[in-house]
């Protein structure tokens, strides 16, 4: 579904992203693990448009994407929910999902699309009228991938779901992870500190250190491995 | 009370083009976080579009006056765009000091290609709607002043509408608080920026159509002084706060009429300013505006 091919990024002289190449196949969850600055964000944003790549490319369902502005890569089905949330916070929750189907004029979809919100995050539901920024941190993380999802995606790139999120919050939310893509087949590219956490609900990983790729395979081999074990996994 | 009352209206009526000035000003800012000091000079090409408009329809009729104000709003949205899509959007990522620098540049552009193409000595602006007065007790109001405060409402009322309402507001208000985000959820920035140019041209070319019925006297150099007092009103409401931008606006316009009526009226703008100073001092954000904190 997505083929990232030898991916070059740098900010000014200092490079973030020295040559990386994974592809994730359409249905599955993939992880993306490592340590800070390892380069996951700058992957993410250069995947979404928000980052220009250096050298490399990226295709999606077969079309090369990499130059393209990012409402226009949402606009092929490939949502970004971004670090740190960034939720409209002076906007209601009912605002903040309308949003997140800017590009939708169907009316009977978006109708649609809010219900499947409503059904995975009932607690959105209760909320509607409240602005964003009043919202905990797991609630506005459950907006900011709401928002995504009114969006019809077929691809949905998630940025640290578990940071900032009450510990028994977290657990929930990977939940729900899984069942958007069980019960709505849509592909998910997790990237995750917590290399436990992600590792248990995603099929494939990739652990990404100082902007290369060290490690890939599939995420069941690597939790017993004995080297990410010890660096990732807290022995 | 009856001066009172007069003074009130004549200080409402200026505060309402001060407001509409003030509006561009924090629109701009809302979404691009810089001055666009060109602003008042848009508002100088407004009157001047109008003041040739003028000279085509018939003088003192309602639809000709109409015909001429959309034709000065649309004449100068289409320049506010083309200025934020030669000048302003190839900056953009650059610093912002850069873009605030060359937005005095295009400022002094137009007042000087303006005192090149229209000339420098001053021109009456011709009565371009129906003029009537009307006495109330010992008040006199003017249909000129009526029309300034009504139209100023209805353009502030429909901008309202437009920015907590429709699709494309909302990707304003979303532009303005996360650039970022807005793009992912599909948001083509560029278009929400460019009809935010368009749309603060528009209201800015109707105050100065609206001041130029009001203060007959038209020339390149006339969107200096209401430029400035409509930013100080937007920074006074709270800069980027769009009700805050129209409060500040009425609010400078009255305090400056009355003190222009006072035995300080020599002072008027001195004292004015010092009223700014006093409400920064202890509200920093503007009235209305809302001190935040960046989060990093």
């Amino acid at each position: 579904m997505l083929t990232v091919t030898d991916l070059h990024v740098s900010y000014g002289s200092i490079s973030a992203l020295r040559g990386i190449s994974f592809s994730i196949p359409a249905g599955a969850i993939v992880t993306l693990i490592g340590g800070n600055g390892a380069g996951k964000t700058t992957t993410l944003r250069t995947i979404s448009g928000l980052l220009r790549a250096k050298t490399g490319k990226v295709e999606f369902l077969g079309e090369d994407i990499t130059a393209l502005p990012a409402h226009q890569i949402v606009a092929r089905g490939l949502s970004h929910v971004p670090e740190g949330r960034m939720v409209f916070s002076n906007l209601t929750v009912d605002e903040n999902l309308s949003m997140g189907a800017y590009l939708l004029s169907d009316k009977a979809l978006i109708a649609k699309n809010r219900e499947y919100v409503f059904s995975v995050f009932p607690r959105m539901k209760e909320r509607l009228k409240q602005t964003a920024g009043t919202l905990s941190g797991g609630e506005q993380q459950m907006l900011a991938i709401g928002r995504a999802l009114m969006g019809n995606p077929k691809f949905l790139m998630l940025d640290e779901p578990s940071l900032g999120i009450a510990p028994r919050l977290i657990s929930t939310i990977f939940e729900k992870i899984v069942e958007i893509n069980q019960s709505h087949g849509i592909t998910i590219l997790l990237v995750e500190q917590n290399a436990n956490l992600a590792l248990e609900v995603s099929q494939q990983a990739y652990v990404l250190e100082t902007g290369s790729i060290v490690m890939a395979g599939e995420s069941k081999k690597l939790r017993a491995d004995p080297q990410l074990k010890a660096t990732y996994l807290g022995g | 009370m009856s001066e009172f009352l007069q003074q009130l209206l004549n200080g409402l009526s200026l505060g309402a083009i001060y407001a509409l000035i003030a509006l561009g000003y924090t629109m701009v800012y809302g979404v691009l976080r810089f001055i666009n000091f060109a602003h008042s000079d848009v508002f100088m090409v407004g009157a001047f579009i109008g003041y040739y408009l003028g000279k085509l329809v018939p003088e003192g009729t309602l639809w000709g006056g109409m015909l001429v104000l959309s034709g000065a709003m649309i004449g100068c949205a289409l320049l506010g765009m083309f200025i934020e899509r030669v000048v302003y959007r190839p900056l953009r990522h650059g610093p912002t000091l850069n873009v605030l620098i060359t937005a005095i540049g295009v400022s002094l552009l137009l007042e000087y290609t303006g005192q090149i193409v229209f000339g420098a000595a001053p021109r009456t602006f011709p009565q371009i709607f129906p003029t009537a007065n009307y006495h109330v007790g010992s008040l006199t109001i003017s249909s000129n002043q009526l029309f300034v405060i009504g139209v100023a409402i209805l353009l502030m009322i429909a901008l309202q509408l437009i920015v907590f309402k429709t699709k494309i507001g909302t990707a304003m208000r979303a532009v303005s608080l996360n650039p970022k985000a807005a793009q992912l959820v599909g948001v083509n920035n560029n278009v929400v920026i460019s009809f935010t140019f368009g749309l603060g041209s528009a209201l800015a070319a109707a105050g100065g159509i609206l001041y130029a019925m009001n203060y007959p006297s038209i020339d390149p150099l006339m969107g200096v002084m209401p430029g400035l007092k409509a930013f100080v009103a937007a920074i006074l409401g709270g800069i980027g706060n769009i009700p805050g931008a129209a409060l500040g606006g009425l609010l400078l316009g009255t305090v400056e009429t009355f003190i222009g009526g006072s035995q300080f009226s020599t002072y008027k703008d001195a004292i004015a300013f010092a009223i700014l100073i006093v409400i920064l001092l202890f509200k920093p954000a503007g009235l209305l505006g809302k001190f935040t904190i960046e989060k990093v």
